[in-house]
């Protein structure tokens, strides 16, 4: 029992939920979007500073969470932060993949960065606990609707 | 009733006397399950189910599934409709429910006794027929900040078509309705109250008799919302003065599907049909459709037959054991279980009202609700976690979710006891 608990909250985790980095609202950010999970209360606003060259140069976030999703959010603004909009799309449509579906049915979303990818592997522990899902890409959720320029996702 | 596996005994230590919860929990084949359990590479054995979230939907008694099968097999037809032998009979076992239902709430009429899907339809037919049709933009509903959603949306649609207002009564810090702010609320163009009659989230007991009163006394009608009350205590409509009231059958162990509006005769007869269909109707035409008198105006179509019945059957249950004894037992639980969870640190009661039925919700320092519920649930004790369906609730404590333990007839000390372990457990765990 405690091996799968382990597996789903490893330290990692637990550290980026206590301590979550870029927890705060970046005064030149130009995208923001919010994102909500009905089932449980939580909300997260994500915050982008885009530059004309697409590149997501500062990637913050405000809000309050489960363990799990402000891990997720707090590890999101780290590995975002630097890829172009298609490079973060890619990342959230692979780890998307990583959290919802075995090995053998994962997709091919381009070219993605797979030194990221290998960190946020500590999330994929919510497979087992598909009610967790949610949790771990709500903060993600909101950093596409934000790149795509619209206010509001739910992890619903 | 011989078929009630259950006996009552003899008292044990210091337990309301004579109530068996072993018996009990003998008629529900369900607790006997484990969770949890793994084979493989790793095998490990299920833990025995704590189930703790009958609030959001209770186990079932072996004399509902059974009751249930037994008709599917022996008496099923549709009803109200066929002369052969099997629709009279599976009519008559309908319409016996109904009867059921008025003397379980003490009703004045069985007619006033509208079958619905669940408490959630039934809020919604008073809201559609009753509110739509007789009230008009500027006029005032009174609701609480404690309702479910169910008692908040519907009347929030009658406020987007007709131009109604909410107004809402605050609870205090315990999570007692503030009855003098309720007084205050009123004024002329106050024409409904609908309020709970049992908090899902803090237990509170609302005093049912006396919102009535209050509210009669300017000639305001009240529905009240009594999906949890009807399952933790006596519910005697007449005493009570509701005009409306409505519960559902799966909390009440019974099956989904299958909710009551209890209503005032001379109401309903004035209220137009809320959805239309078959088995509703005294005659159509095109020229013009004339509409069957209550309740049958309100039950279009084909209703939960077999629901209908495992609710009858459910009410039975709860009968053969006796709403005082039920009651007698989740207070010496609520008891117990408080005084084991407030023994850990960092752990907060949201909802203390005296006299509150066997919930307990409560948030730990340090530690999501979410989190919370899935560490213990590897413990095999199943909690609800979240918002309960009652976000302004959430708000108004500050909090963002919660974890809410629910108690019923079948559960035990031991359970108590494995939910206050298991806390500690979650707060080792995360280091709270």
């Amino acid at each position: 029992m405690m091996d799968e608990l382990r597996e789903l909250y490893q330290e990692v985790i637990l550290d980026h939920g206590k301590n979550p980095r870029n927890l705060r609202h970046p005064p030149d950010a130009n995208r923001m979007a919010r994102g909500e999970n009905p089932m449980c209360g939580d909300k997260f606003t994500v915050y982008l500073k885009v530059n004309p060259d697409r590149i997501v140069e500062d990637v913050a976030f405000e809000g309050r969470g489960c363990a799990i999703s402000t891990a997720s959010a707090s590890m999101m603004t780290e590995l975002v932060k630097g890829k172009t909009e298609e490079e973060a799309r890619v990342l959230f449509a692979t780890f998307h993949d990583l959290c919802t579906k075995d090995e053998d049915e994962h997709h091919d979303h381009g070219p993605v960065d797979e030194e990221a990818l290998e960190k946020l592997m500590v999330l994929s522990g919510v497979r087992q606990f598909p009610v967790r899902v949610k949790c771990a890409t709500l903060a993600w959720h909101a950093m596409s609707a934000a790149i795509e320029g619209e206010d509001k996702a739910s992890s619903e | 009733m011989s078929d009630i596996a259950h006996t009552l005994a003899k008292d044990s230590g210091g337990r309301p006397a004579g109530y068996d919860v072993e018996r009990i929990r003998a008629d529900f084949p369900i607790l006997s399950r484990t969770v949890h359990e793994r084979t493989g590479k790793k095998p490990q054995p299920g833990k025995p189910l704590v189930y703790l979230d009958s609030g959001a939907s209770a186990q079932k008694p072996r004399h509902v599934i059974d009751t249930m099968t037994r008709f599917l097999e022996e008496d099923y037809a549709n009803i109200h409709r066929g002369v052969h032998f099997l629709s009279q009979r599976a009519t008559d076992r309908f319409e016996a429910v109904r009867d059921k239902v008025a003397a379980f709430l003490n009703a004045p009429s069985r007619d006033g006794i509208v079958f619905t899907r669940n408490a959630t339809e039934a809020i919604n037919l008073v809201a559609s027929s009753y509110a739509r049709t007789f009230l008009e933009r500027g006029d005032e509903i009174i609701v609480s900040v404690m309702e479910h959603h169910a008692n908040i949306v519907p009347w929030q649609l009658v406020q987007m078509e007709k131009g109604v207002v909410l107004k809402v009564v605050p609870v205090d810090e315990a999570g007692v309705l503030d009855l003098d702010a309720y007084r205050a609320l009123f004024g002329p163009r106050t024409k409904l109250v609908a309020l709970t009659h049992c908090s899902n989230v803090l237990g509170t007991v609302t005093p049912a008799k006396e919102i009535v009163r209050i509210a009669h006394e300017r000639g305001v009608p009240v529905l009240l919302d009594g999906s949890q009350a009807v399952v933790h205590s006596t519910v005697d409509v007449q005493d009570i003065g509701a005009d409306f009231y409505v519960f559902t059958g799966h909390k009440l162990y019974g099956p989904t599907g299958i909710g009551v509006l209890c209503a005032r005769l001379d109401l309903l007869k004035k209220m137009p049909p809320f959805m239309g269909g078959g088995d509703m109707i005294q005659s159509v035409s095109f020229n013009g459709t004339t509409f069957k008198e209550p309740p049958m105006r309100f039950e279009p179509g084909t209703p939960p037959i077999a629901e209908a019945i495992g609710l009858g059957a459910a009410i039975d249950y709860v009968e053969s054991i006796g709403r005082e004894a039920i009651a007698a037992h989740e207070h010496d639980l609520l008891t117990y279980a408080t005084k084991r969870l407030t023994e850990i640190e960092g752990l907060r009661i949201i909802g203390t009202a005296p006299g509150k039925a066997a919930i307990i919700s409560f948030v730990v320092d340090g530690v999501h609700p979410h989190d919370l519920g899935t560490v213990v649930d590897q413990y095999g004790v199943a909690v609800r976690v979240g918002q309960h369906c009652a976000e302004p609730l959430m708000e108004r404590f500050g909090v963002g979710s919660t974890a809410r333990a629910s108690f019923a007839l079948y559960n035990t000390r031991a359970e108590a006891d494995a939910l206050a372990d298991a806390v500690k457990a979650v707060k080792e765990f995360f280091g709270a």
